[in-house]
């Protein structure tokens, strides 16, 4: 396990977009052509590196979306007061050259030998490399029972909506939508809480594996929930998008 | 450098009086962002203790003790491998080299071992000559748990995961073997200044 995650250098190289998708108003699902890419575990990431006229540069991390053995694609939230993500979003387009480097972290990844059941908590944008979990699941035939809780504001903010909608055997999908839910909404309203993981989880008896991403407010609630309901610690992954306003 | 990026323009600026002083590919926060690979894991204080330990020989210092020491005030800047910089951070905590000191270990090498299981690794010249500290305050109050408290080394010329949060104590040893990150593919040393984020850069 430790150790195996990269070996040599990660050198940076330029890849060519291939399609760029609307997932939302605001997200962007790029995929790329990338002539040398080593190939990725379900839940790394890559940098992208971008340069402007002046030789200023910006590189930022980016959750890879798409699962191991598919075309490498990341899925991108604008924020407004960002400098690389409005460009992902709003800028690029198909043909253009992005420059990156990766996979990066060897530790939020998944492989169906890891076990399971699996628990994946997601909260907005933190859903990208629990969907390249989920496709790696269902690309290796593995029969993992999973359980997929997904926080959103609204149902427009829901990531792979269609997707999740027609999602494979074995994989249970539940939303809560935490600022405002359509007439007639059946599912959860309500930030993720010790009460709503006890109805969703899977007991910790059963040596469920969890993985958690999102903002640092959710993974934190959430996280310590868990580890309150009786998961171990080591049985619960957590990868953080800091608020900082910087990606 | 690398191609031009088509219709990409800049549009932060680092704050005032930051020249010299964000290492590249790094921009300034002003927030404080909280990365870790698990639970955040509480510690009641009279259960944790701090060790400084080579070879099976350990110094150790409950929480009251540890509280007693001589504490330094620092203002430094931190700089996250996930690129963010935050200038002037304020902190309170025991210098490393009166640790190394009161236990009488030298080096060559540290391994931070923390609650969680969480390890980092060091050369021991970084953590001595005044760059390194336990610190268990941050900006007056006392060092939140979801930034490492109660206590946190505190190593800020390197990139923030050798400043390993909730540590509980200090190795010591012959040979510089990886630590948790570092056994991810994250630099052995990590220099910000040389942008040594990942192994090999």
């Amino acid at each position: 396990m430790a150790g195996t995650a990269l070996r040599g250098r990660l050198t940076w190289q330029v890849a060519k977009v291939a399609a760029v998708a609307a997932e939302t108003a605001s997200v962007r699902t790029i995929t790329l052509d990338v002539p040398d890419w080593p190939g990725h575990r379900a839940g790394q990431h890559l940098d992208i590196r971008l340069t402007d006229e002046d030789g200023y540069v910006a590189e930022r991390s980016y959750s890879i979306a798409s699962a191991p053995g598919e075309p490498v694609a990341i899925t991108v939230e604008r924020l407004d007061d960002g400098e690389v993500s409005p460009y992902l979003t709003d800028e690029l387009r198909a043909g253009d050259d992005l420059e990156l480097r990766g996979p990066i972290g060897g530790y939020f990844v998944w492989e169906p030998g890891d076990g399971g059941p699996l628990l994946l908590l997601a909260g907005g944008s933190g859903i990208v490399p629990l969907r390249s979990i989920l496709r790696h699941r269902e690309r290796t035939g593995s029969t993992v029972p999973v359980r997929l809780l997904y926080s959103s504001r609204t149902l427009d903010d829901v990531i792979y909506r269609v997707e999740f909608d027609m999602a494979a055997s074995g994989v249970e999908v539940v939303h809560t939508l935490t600022r405002h839910q359509p007439p007639g909404w059946a599912g959860y309203a309500r930030r993720v809480d010790a009460a709503l993981l006890a109805e969703v989880a899977w007991p910790a008896a059963g040596t469920p594996l969890a993985y958690v991403c999102g903002p640092t407010s959710f993974v934190e609630a959430v996280s310590q929930a868990l580890v309150q309901g009786g998961y171990p610690p080591q049985r619960v992954k957590t990868e953080r998008f800091g608020a900082t306003g910087g990606t | 450098m690398g191609p031009i990026s088509r219709g990409f323009r800049r549009r932060r600026q680092d704050p005032a009086g930051s020249a010299g002083r964000v290492p590249p590919g790094q921009y300034v926060t002003k927030d404080f962002p909280v990365l870790s690979a698990g639970p955040t894991p509480p510690t009641a204080l009279d259960r944790w203790s701090f060790s400084v330990g080579r070879g099976g020989q350990q110094k150790t210092w409950s929480w009251a003790e540890f509280r007693a020491l001589p504490s330094q005030d620092v203002t430094v800047d931190i700089h996250c491998v996930t690129r963010w910089s935050k200038l002037d951070t304020a902190w309170q905590g025991v210098s490393v080299d009166m640790l190394l000191d009161l236990a009488g270990h030298d080096g060559p090498f540290a391994m931070a071992h923390c609650d969680g299981g969480y390890t980092t690794n060091l050369p021991v010249a970084d953590l001595t000559g005044g760059k390194a500290w336990v610190a268990y305050a941050y900006d007056g109050q006392p060092l939140a748990p979801e930034h490492g408290g109660p206590a946190r080394l505190l190593v800020p010329h390197l990139y923030f995961w050798k400043s390993a949060k909730w540590v509980r104590s200090l190795e010591l040893r012959d040979t510089n073997e990886p630590g948790f990150w570092e056994n991810y593919g994250y630099h052995i040393y990590g220099d910000p200044w040389r942008e040594q984020r990942y192994a090999g850069d």
